[in-house]
């Protein structure tokens, strides 16, 4: 038990779930300051479940107006482009969670997400991106890294009934609680940067088919100089030609990724709902298990595809001793 | 592109969602924004301040109102244009009948009991609508899908009955925390507060049945003068104190047990906590009075000593009556009345003492006396994202991909959510099988009103059942009933089953049947002279569908609705076992979990069904599992019913 203790009032709002994590837990979230940019579906339903767990801040950052696409899978707005005019999505965002949970404070940064020096995330304990691109994503990645204190990272995308969470806590220890006992762990995590540097040899054998997919696309349109999710159909043909590119440098057969799952991935662009709410959901828990301190954490990616309905945890590190 | 090729099968679609609570405000906004035109919800529940943390849909300003409606509201703010048509009713109402069920194409369950969840099973089976059904504990979830002759409905698996205690672990031999709640919660509080005519076994049993009800006659009156602290004192003394040691006395009882030791007030508070006042300020203040603001205690969490015990129980029945006099008769324990829960876990730790068993804090004992379940938002919101899924799949009679989901707290297999195929429906159940139940029941002793509560209520599950004898009806339970049928019905119940007109002795076969459920089912007596009181409390013992598979009884699940997470995967010869638990979250009891055995093989290779799996067991089949598309099969409890066996 460190210091303070709950109040009255978080005990009877927070008190199912403390009978899940404990008071203890529940103190560390109350203190703890997020920041989130891509106000898309996904991002939306990690917001609406970590405020509702009560953290102490959440900052918002997204500068884009409100369009159709982005109020397709949010439930943080109102469907009337006109009542949102002259409101980045950000702000919008901000309204709708602050009255989901008053003692949590939310909040909007405005600004280009890569133009954030170090310093910047240095208020946060947690930075989760989704929306970026390859180069913006390891670049956060290295500006959180470069920090004395840990900032856990996260990135998130879903595509189709697919989504993808990326995970590093740089050095995490914490308390493996098992039938039989609890035991000491520590965790090393690669940067987002080393871990798609893994050559694609060295992965195991039935690595996700989705990890293979995800980088193909990430380094489609990064090559190509397009947002992301700024793909469709006519793109396929040079999809494949990268990948076949890609599959032969790295020696892997190209049956590893199939050209169907590509396909719907360049043409699902748009969030799928439930995906939104599976991936949100899986996101929330890993960052209240490192906030808390409880819990195994996932190391380092995860994986859904509403197709076969698995939710998957890969271990993508570089299998070689650091020299 | 899943938008497109679902778009058709949602659009047109009519759902219907029972329960707007943890899964279903999440089910509610997910529906929405995945396209679903028309949705109808029923719940009974209205909100409360421990469902902001998860119920995202309501607001501090909503407590006290329907969640039906407000959900409702709520999502109509961010997709205006849908249809949502709520009903602020019990699903078990009449009007939800079969006819209503056959309008919509799917039905999604988003409930927190079994009686429910068998009800509207039932209705789904009888309306031939298919029915995807769901459950959260924590960080573990589920989500399967029922459709009549293609997979197992949700009773074809039998479910553990609600955890009972036997009557002297309660009321003599508590080894566990929770038997002191129970003791607090259902004998002491109920005896104190509540209604005076129900019978209570808060009196230690003795050998000298005489002394002890003598005895007690007057320990409980308060005579309206008496002063209260005098009185409490009176009380604390005869429960804690003297019927310890009048439980001493069954030396028989204390032989391979240890004993406890009497506690009485004076030892733990010598003085008096007020100034002695013949006067007692009766206010009859409605408003929450509470012991442990009045004394100062503010942390729930704390574990209080023995004579922070004393003095909260103390003042706490103070309270009751200075400030809540008129309800005292009429009182049932509620974990949101906070006076009852500081009331019974101080007298819970009073008693523990006595036994030396651990104290336990209010906000613990609070848990444990209200069946908290434990919630968490975010699984709630990956079950309703999986509901969803598996709803399309429905409507688009996408039948090969229907998958039973389960969400661990720790990967199996690299897996945090983990897709099944369903079973295929069990021949012997007697709910989607229709298949004939026997009943063993001392019929020279038992009443019918022991059968109707205790097999046709509490293990059937009816409602409004009917009960016949070949031609002639013994017993219904109806609106249009006539005045001499109802005596007549009321004076069976009265009577023992060997007397009834006509007799049910050993070999008849009584129908029971549900006809809002459209559920009939045939129950076959045989007459039995003699029960274990301890094994079989009921006096009878029901099997057929009931019967549970020879599983090994679980210590380790047995308290609380989520006091166990889940477990850690014991390894043999490749072969990783899970335990799975998806809590049923029943009224008034404490319940274990349904376990599920699972069995996977690594690396899709070939089974050896030599391996040290159970006998009963080793008939079971698996896919080689490909990351596309593959899936791990459950072994089923009973193996001839496997899919890939069965002939048309
Ligand atoms: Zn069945």
């Amino acid at each position: 038990m460190d210091g303070e203790e709950l109040t009255e009032q978080e005990t009877a709002l927070y008190d199912r779930q403390i009978r899940v994590w404990g008071a203890d837990a529940q103190r560390r979230l109350s203190k703890s300051h997020i920041l989130v940019h891509g106000m898309k579906g996904t991002i939306t339903e990690f917001c609406k479940n970590i405020v509702l767990a009560g953290v102490g801040s959440l900052t918002l950052v997204d500068d884009r107006a409100v369009t159709e696409e982005a109020l397709s899978a949010n439930f943080l707005m109102p469907p009337d482009e006109n009542a949102c005019s002259g409101k980045t999505l950000a702000e919008l965002c901000r309204d709708s969670l602050n009255e989901f949970n008053p003692m949590v404070r939310v909040s909007v940064e405005k600004g280009d997400l890569a133009s954030f020096g170090v310093e910047f995330f240095d208020k946060f304990d947690v930075v989760v991106i989704s929306f970026c691109s390859l180069a913006t994503k390891k670049l956060i990645n290295e500006r959180c890294r470069k920090l004395s204190k840990r900032v856990s990272f996260y990135t998130v995308d879903c595509r189709d009934c697919c989504g993808e969470i990326f995970v590093d806590l740089q050095k995490y220890n914490y308390a493996k609680k098992r039938q039989d006992g609890t035991t000491e762990c520590e965790l090393q995590y690669p940067s987002f940067q080393e871990a798609i540097s893994v050559p694609w040899r060295s992965l195991p054998r039935k690595v996700s088919k989705l990890y293979l997919a995800m980088r193909v696309i990430e380094r489609f349109e990064e090559d190509e100089g397009r947002k992301p999710g700024e793909i469709c159909i006519e793109d396929l043909p040079a999809v494949l030609k990268l990948k076949k590119e890609l599959c032969e440098a790295q020696s892997l057969n190209e049956s590893h990724i199939p050209n169907a799952l590509l396909e719907r991935l360049v043409m699902g662009a748009r969030e799928f709902p439930p995906v939104c709410a599976i991936i949100g959901g899986i996101l929330g828990q890993e960052v209240i298990k490192a906030i808390s301190g409880k819990g195994d954490p996932l190391k380092n990616f995860f994986f859904f595809d509403s197709v076969d309905g698995k939710g998957i945890i890969e271990d993508i590190s570089d299998p070689r001793p650091k020299g | 592109m899943a938008s497109l090729q679902h778009s058709q099968a949602i659009k047109g679609a009519k759902v219907l969602m029972v329960g707007a609570g943890g899964i279903g405000c999440e089910l509610l906004k997910t529906l929405a924004l995945s396209d679903f035109q028309d949705i109808h919800i029923i719940d009974m529940d209205t909100i409360e301040v421990s469902n902001l943390n998860r119920q995202f849909l309501f607001r501090q300003s909503h407590v006290g109102q329907s969640k039906a409606k407000v959900a409702r509201d709520a999502v109509l703010r961010f997709r205006p244009h849908i249809s949502i048509t709520p009903y602020h009713a019990n699903a078990k109402d009449s009007n939800f009948n079969v006819d209503f069920f056959k309008q919509f194409n799917v039905v999604l369950n988003g409930l927190d009991n079994l009686d429910a969840r068998r009800h509207v099973n039932r209705l789904c089976l009888a309306a031939e609508v298919p029915l995807v059904e769901s459950g959260t504990t924590g960080f573990l979830g589920q989500v399967t899908v029922h459709v009549k002759g293609k997979t197992e409905c949700y009773e074809c698996q039998p479910k553990p009955a609600p955890k009972t205690y036997p009557v002297c672990t309660i009321t003599s031999t508590p080894s566990k925390f929770v038997h002191c709640v129970v003791w607090a919660k259902d004998l002491l509080f109920a005896k104190l507060f509540g209604d005076k005519n129900q019978d209570n076994d808060l009196n230690v049993r003795s050998n000298d049945a005489a002394r002890s009800s003598e005895h007690a006659g007057d320990a409980f009156e308060w005579s309206g003068n008496e002063d209260l602290e005098q009185y409490g004192r009176g009380i604390y003394d005869h429960v804690f104190g003297y019927n310890i040691e009048l439980a001493l006395s069954n030396e028989e009882t204390w032989k391979n047990r240890n004993k406890p030791r009497p506690i009485y007030c004076r030892d733990v508070l010598p003085n008096r906590m007020t100034q002695q006042n013949g006067n007692v300020d009766i206010t009859d203040d409605l408003s929450s009075a509470s012991a442990m603001a009045s004394l100062g205690l503010k942390n729930p969490q704390d574990i209080w000593c023995l004579m922070e015990n004393t003095k909260v129980f103390l003042e706490a029945l103070k309270l009751f009556f200075t400030n809540r006099r008129k309800e005292i008769g009429n009182l049932s324990f509620d974990k949101d009345d906070q006076l009852a829960v500081e009331f019974v876990t101080a007298a819970a730790n009073i008693r523990a003492a006595s036994f030396n068993i651990p104290s336990h804090s209010l906000f613990e004992a609070k848990g444990i006396a209200g069946n908290i379940v434990h919630a968490v938002a975010t699984t709630n919101a990956i079950v309703a994202g999986l509901i969803v899924i598996e709803a399309i799949k429905v409507l688009k009679k996408d039948t090969e991909s229907y998958r039973m989901t389960y969400c661990l707290e720790h990967p199996s297999k690299k897996m945090l959510l983990m897709p099944v195929e369903p079973f295929e429906p069990n021949k012997s159940c007697c709910v989607c099988s229709k298949t004939p139940l026997s009943l063993e029941i001392n019929t020279h002793r038992s009443k019918l009103r022991d059968f109707v509560e205790k097999i046709v209520k509490a293990k059937l599950g009816m409602n409004s059942p009917l009960i016949m004898h070949a031609t002639a009806l013994l017993y219904e339970i109806g609106d249009d009933l006539e005045e001499n049928e109802i005596a007549n019905y009321t004076a069976n119940l009265e009577k023992v089953l060997s007397e009834l007109p006509p007799p049910v002795t050993d070999g008849t076969v009584l129908t029971v049947e549900d006809l809002q459920q459209e559920f009939t089912c045939n129950i076959h007596i045989k007459h039995r002279e003699e029960f274990d009181e301890e094994k079989e409390p009921d006096g009878m013992v029901l099997s057929g569908w009931t019967q549970a598979p020879s599983e090994k009884k679980d210590d380790k699940t047995s308290i609380g609705n989520g006091a166990s997470t889940s477990k850690s995967l014991p390894t043999k010869l490749g072969i990783t076992e899970i335990d799975i638990e998806v809590k049923e979250i029943s009224g008034g009891t404490v319940s274990p979990g349904t376990k599920r055995k699972l069995s996977e093989f690594s690396d899709g290779s070939t089974v050896d069904q030599s391996s040290d799996v159970d006998q009963t067991r080793n008939n079971k089949k698996t896919q080689k599992h490909d990351d596309d598309g593959g899936l791990v099969m459950l072994d089923h409890w009973d193996s001839n019913m496997s899919k890939k066996q069965r002939s048309p």
